[in-house]
């Protein structure tokens, strides 16, 4: 017959290990520096082949050691597009003006069926100087939003045609070198955006 | 997207695929070469297997792109690899399979993988286990850590890798198909005060996620939706995914260890009253 075996339950100091490691990890989430989110060891590299509002194929080498804000939208956005870009503008605005030339705005239009370069390019020149309007293939749209973990979709057309688009409401911030930096979330004033760029802009 | 499309991982990882097909092909060798009495039906291979490929599904099909990029899909994701999938494997009982290869890894493998049995032998201590299963839901829903393991691809691939293997952990210990009047596996009055206890916490934390009015996960939102739906009504889905269908899960795990327990009360009283004596 088997000898019984009682079954045993010793309580040990892991849980208080266990649960201290757990506050200790999630206690260094967010740096107290930036106005913005710090992305750096969470974000890959900027890197990208899209085609530039004269048709012609952009890549990240093309602005390269330039402050890069990478946004995606599309031209027909109601809200969160123009707004996006007006604060941009704005918080480039409010930077000394040695340091404003240093910062260019990538726009990326994820309505390629709607958005031809041409109508990216007046729609760009709009929101100031320093700004690039880019789109692409459907395919390397998802290519590039996935490598920064963010997604678009389509809304079904009305019955004049039109659509909404759901897209990033974030503005992924790049230093010259490319490497990924901050993240601007909605909600962030201009004023907070351009502290940061200038922050950026100083570094050397 | 054509349906070999929605099969294909969005964002395909070797090693996930290489785990999954190791463990099918280790359960799938082991199960001609066990002796037949030791040998599970065909009911508990399917279970076996069901188990196993739900929660490959929701790591690398079309599926993890939707749980990537609506809250309600991501807490659908984590409700398959936290308590269904484990929960299909456990009952499943592959503790056949297990031996079978414990014996033919022989005494060295058995020496190098030492290390791994202390660390499986803390892990299933019942307040360390406890702690971690739902110790894990709250870290990684912890808004600012959430928002993290949405943006980062390594970040992301820990929590899902993590989940899934404390859901193994937790329901394995859970649904020890030994029995613990003959064995040292957990008894079933303490395994049913751990699922009523892990149910609780999870039930507030999914409560609050209902009824919170403000945007608590806004990384959805910074990175964009698979389709336009209203923010909140994610939200909303989400939260009850997270509050009912694990508290139901919970009650269905109690309904089966008090089965087994109601089970096993009368066989083993005539071997209560042989043993009982100066032994004990």
């Amino acid at each position: 017959m088997m000898p019984f075996r009682k079954p045993t339950s010793r309580f040990r100091p892991c849980v208080a290990a266990l649960l201290g490691l757990v506050l200790t990890l999630s206690g260094c989430s967010d740096s107290e520096t930036w106005q913005g989110k710090d992305i750096s060891s969470l974000m890959p590299d900027l890197e990208f082949t899209l085609t530039g509002s004269a048709g012609e194929p952009v890549t990240e080498a093309d602005s390269a050691g330039q402050i890069r804000l990478l946004f995606f939208g599309f031209t027909s956005c109601p809200d969160v597009c123009p707004t996006t870009l007006t604060a941009l503008s704005k918080a480039i605005n409010q930077m000394p003006e040695t340091l404003q030339d240093r910062v260019t705005t990538l726009f990326v239009s994820v309505d390629p069926d709607r958005d031809t370069p041409e109508r990216i390019a007046s729609y760009v020149d709009f929101f100031g100087e320093n700004i690039i309007g880019l789109t692409g293939g459907e395919p390397a749209l998802r290519d590039l939003t996935k490598r920064y973990r963010t997604t678009f979709g389509y809304d079904e057309p009305d019955a004049d045609g039109n659509y909404q688009v759901s897209h990033s409401a974030a503005v992924y911030v790049f230093d010259g070198a490319g490497n990924a930096r901050l993240l601007f979330r909605p909600g962030l004033t201009p004023k907070m955006m351009s502290e940061d760029l200038t922050a950026l802009a100083s570094e050397g | 997207m054509s349906a070999a499309g929605y099969l294909l991982p969005y964002d395909f990882s070797p090693l996930t695929v290489l785990s999954f097909m190791v463990v099918l092909g280790l359960y799938g060798l082991a199960l001609p070469r066990l002796p037949e009495k030791e040998r599970p039906g065909s009911g508990r291979i399917l279970t076996f297997v069901a188990g196993v490929l739900l929660c490959y599904g929701v790591m690398q099909t079309r599926f993890d792109y939707y749980s990537q990029y609506m809250f309600f899909v991501h807490r659908g994701q984590h409700l398959i690899l936290h308590h269904l999938g484990p929960i299909l494997i456990a009952l499943s009982n592959p503790l056949p399979v297990l031996r079978f290869w414990h014996r033919v890894i022989g005494s060295r493998g058995r020496r190098l993988l030492k290390p791994l049995g202390l660390l499986y032998r803390m892990l299933q201590q019942p307040v360390v286990a406890s702690v971690l299963f739902v110790g894990l839901i709250y870290f990684w829903l912890w808004p600012p850590i959430h928002f993290d393991a949405m943006l980062s691809r390594q970040l992301y691939w820990l929590m899902n890798w993590s989940m899934l293997l404390d859901g193994l952990l937790f329901w394995w210990l859970i649904f020890d198909a030994r029995s613990p009047v003959l064995t040292n596996a957990l008894g079933y009055g303490k395994r049913i005060l751990l699922l009523a206890l892990v149910a609780i916490p999870q039930m507030i934390l999914g409560a609050w996620i209902v009824f919170s009015r403000g945007m608590v996960y806004d990384v959805y939102e910074v990175c964009g939706r698979a389709w336009p739906m209203p923010p909140a009504t994610d939200q909303l889905l989400g939260g009850l995914l997270t509050w009912i269908p694990p508290a139901m899960m919970s009650i269905l795990g109690i309904l089966i260890i008090l089965r087994r327990a109601m089970h096993e009360d009368g066989k083993f009283t005539r071997c209560d009253t042989v043993t009982e004596g100066p032994a004990s």
